[in-house]
């Protein structure tokens, strides 16, 4: 009997039904991720582990408690899909991980790249630092011109190795024919470098090789904290697009078999099973279902699909199993198509420049003309080469821009770490500031003011004997409308009747026999009643009038308070959503906003977020849906819940990671301050140079006087961004 | 003075070996997981002989 069975090397009993195809490939080791949300302590890490390397094929697994994942090295037969249970009976909530979507979190080269020429830095500044106390404490002759030797040895291969990225920048800069923060940068370094070594081989008494490896390793320290914050909200955002698994069910030849959605072609006959995605834009081949298109146009009402209907990639299939014929793949797809709208809206807003740029655009001109300045008058003062040059190079060392490199990063590295303990992923540099600049904010409604799950009006309205019927209907069926039925018909405490020959009509409902008679839950015109407005399941009880089961759209968590936080707060709060003008005109009353736009198509959202920017408003965009992804990109900023489409969330600047609305005031107020904060730091900043500079110019400054402002305002900078955590 | 002749060599070489030391940490992935390491060290699992 088992001669009969075909050969089969797979260990785990799903991959038995698994096609024979799949089996034959030479087994080469799969790498696995897995998302564990819920582990916290060292108990976790061992138990996880022990189960992951307990199970057969798992060469093997190690948990990061940092970013609460295992990585796992297996044999090519086992599935992410099959150690979910295994690891749910242990205890353990696992989610599977796509990884490759992960692959540039692992490789984290940039990071590693700055971390250590932020080291060399560090050590080659304490040690020269400590050379130059020597000097300043009154080191004379023969030991001061050794000790300056000895700092040029250090410092020229330290400045040679971690200044890199600031020679590259500003040498892209210079080619583009333009000046940023790098250039007075690199040209003090450079500046300080050559009068040092031309001051200690005559054996003279200032040197700047402290001042300049100083500068480079605060200045590296802002680069890396900037970098930090920006590879923390990346990995994050990987996290959310790598638990969306992009897999389909192919059929070949009548069998079903698991394929990558990336290797689909046109003319692929394609199974979606209730509750599944569309991987693919096509037409339904075979099967009766209802589709949910909330997240494409913002409809609520789920939409009938039967064979010769055309479907795109992004509809939830709901109630049957459907056959689709795919008529467009991958980048062709309209959720694809999409993204060149998006790159078309996203043109305008990059015109933004950060606090930072705009500081830096006023900044290096006047750096330069100064630090010239001086030099031409010392020059024609004294027509002593060496003075001028020396003045010109301690004026650019003192007003370099130390703290504004500090200033920003500083202050967006502890903003963003707050609102990440809030909930929110700041994916964008410039978002804070932006935010902060928000005075009209716009709601999606479907999805992003509502939770996406219908909710029960009219139990009341209902005899007892009739809400048993459409309970008893009701719980056999998977349709978000079916489950808030028995959902709330539990609650009141009906028990369902007793019902022969249930059957579920796919795309149209479900029916059954009761006491002799045909009853029915579904779509009005199935159950024999007209359609009515609004969201609506009808039970039909032969015999009987059809009576109406109607539902509205629950709120998201916070919704109200969010909404009401943020008119109190005067801001123009408005409604947009492309579901029915009954349906829109419902909510913003609940919600008391007074501004509502239904039917919109997304383009119109678009246009109308242009128009207001045009007004000269500051637009916060808060949406969800495919429909909603070229306002998102439109408006001057933009925040997406982690619910929504990949496309949505690659749109907007920040994602919402829990289900809770209530962080969108809080983050304005967030912004707000750090916007505040870093003009702030700007202020400090600029006391110091104003202080400092005369001394620089009159040719007072000291190696020691430019050594203390520079520290000094940088660790000031820091700690005032501090206060913000 | 005589004496800086080996001061600064030994100081010097002190500090080039903590600088080489964390960039052997950095490289060897050390910081993929703080969290994780400093739990791990509390767990009895291989006290008795080390992971194979």
């Amino acid at each position: 009997m088992t001669a009969q069975l075909p050969q089969s090397a797979a260990a785990c009993p799903g991959c038995l039904a698994a096609p024979a195809q799949a089996v034959e490939l030479p087994p080469e080791p799969a790498r696995l991720a897995l998302s564990l949300p819920g582990i916290h302590c060292q108990g976790c890490i061992a138990g996880v582990e022990r189960v992951l390397n307990g199970y057969p094929g798992i060469t093997s697994a190690r948990v990061n408690l940092t970013l609460k994942r295992a990585m796992i090295e297996a044999e090519a037969d086992v599935n992410a899909v099959d150690l979910l249970p295994v690891l749910a009976d242990a205890g353990y909530e696992a989610y599977e991980l796509d990884p490759g979507a992960l692959r540039a979190t692992q490789t984290d080269r940039a990071g590693r790249d700055l971390l250590m020429r932020l080291a060399v830095a560090g050590f080659a500044s304490m040690n020269v630092m400590l050379l130059s106390v020597s000097v300043w404490s009154g080191a004379a002759d023969a030991t001061r011109d050794m000790f300056h030797w000895i700092s040029a040895a250090i410092t020229l291969p330290a400045i040679a190795f971690s200044a890199q990225p600031f020679f590259r920048n500003a040498w892209s800069a210079l080619r583009a024919r333009k000046l940023n923060m790098d250039v007075p940068i690199v040209l003090a370094i450079v500046l300080a470098l050559v009068t040092s070594l031309w001051e200690t081989a005559l054996s003279g008494k200032h040197a700047y090789f402290d001042a300049a490896i100083a500068l480079t390793f605060f200045l590296l320290a802002g680069r890396y904290l900037d970098y930090r914050t920006r590879a923390a909200a990346r990995s994050a955002a990987e996290e959310l697009a790598a638990l969306e698994v992009p897999r389909a069910w192919r059929l070949v030849n009548g069998v079903e078999a698991e394929v990558s959605v990336a290797d689909l072609a046109v003319g692929d006959l394609i199974r979606v099973r209730p509750g599944g995605r569309m991987p693919i834009d096509g037409v339904v081949e075979e099967g009766q279902s209802e589709l949910d298109r909330s997240l494409l146009t913002g409809e609520t009402l789920p939409v009938f699909a039967e064979p010769g209907q055309a479907v795109s990639a992004g509809e939830v299939n709901l109630t049957g199993p459907l056959t689709i014929r795919a008529t467009a793949v991958g980048q062709e797809t309209s959720l694809h198509r999409m993204a060149d709208l998006v790159a078309i809206a996203e043109s305008g807003r990059s015109n933004y420049t950060s606090l930072a740029d705009r500081a830096a655009k006023l900044y290096a001109p006047g750096v330069h003309i100064l630090s010239a300045l001086s030099f031409l008058g010392w020059y024609l003062y004294t027509w002593d080469m060496r003075t001028a040059l020396n003045i010109a190079a301690a004026v650019l060392i003192i007003t370099c821009p130390c703290a504004l490199g500090l200033a920003v990063p500083a202050v967006t590295t502890a903003a963003s770490g707050r609102l990440f303990r809030k909930g929110m992923l700041i994916k964008d540099a410039t978002a804070l500031e932006r935010l902060a600049a928000v005075d009209t904010v716009v709601f999606d409604k479907t999805g992003t003011l509502t939770a996406g799950a219908p909710d029960l009006t009219n139990l009341g309205d209902h005899g007892r004997r009739e809400l048993e019927v459409a309970l008893a209907l009701a719980e056999i069926s998977a349709h978000p409308l079916s489950r808030a039925l028995t959902q709330a018909a539990r609650e009141a405490g009906i028990k369902p009747a007793a019902l022969t020959d249930i059957t579920e009509v796919p795309g149209y409902g479900t029916q059954a026999l009761w006491q002799g008679r045909r009853v029915r839950l579904g779509r009005g015109a199935w159950v024999g009643a007209k359609e009515a407005t609004g969201t609506v399941a009808w039970l039909g009880i032969e015999g009987d009038a059809p009576r109406a089961f109607t539902f509205t759209d629950a709120l998201r968590a916070g919704a109200e308070e969010a909404v009401a936080a943020l008119i109190a707060d005067g801001k123009d709060v408005l409604l947009m959503s492309g579901d029915t003008t009954h349906a829109v005109e419902a909510l913003a009353k609940r919600l008391c906003i007074t501004k509502w736009v239904a039917e919109a198509l997304p383009e119109d959202k678009a246009a109308r977020i242009t128009m207001l920017s045009e007004e000269g408003r500051h637009v916060l965009m808060v949406g969800d849906g495919l429909n909603d992804t070229t306002a998102l990109s439109a408006a001057h900023v933009s925040i997406s819940p982690a619910s929504a489409l990949d496309a949505a969330r690659v749109a907007s600047d920040i994602v919402l990671l829990g289900t809770d609305l209530k962080p969108i005031p809080e983050a304005l107020g967030v912004a707000d301050r750090a916007v505040r904060r870093i003009r702030e730091n700007f202020q400090i900043a600029t006391v110091y140079n104003v202080i400092a500079v005369p001394l620089a110019v009159a040719g007072l400054a000291t190696p020691l006087i430019a050594a203390l402002a520079m520290s000094a305002s940088s660790i000031t900078v820091s700690l005032n961004a501090l206060r913000l955590r | 003075m005589e004496v800086l002749a080996y001061l600064i060599p030994i100081s010097l070489t002190l500090g080039a070996v903590g600088l080489i030391g964390f960039l052997y940490t950095v490289r060897s992935n050390q910081y993929d997981d703080p969290d994780g390491d400093s739990r791990r060290i509390l767990s009895d699992e291989w006290d008795d002989r080390p992971k194979p």
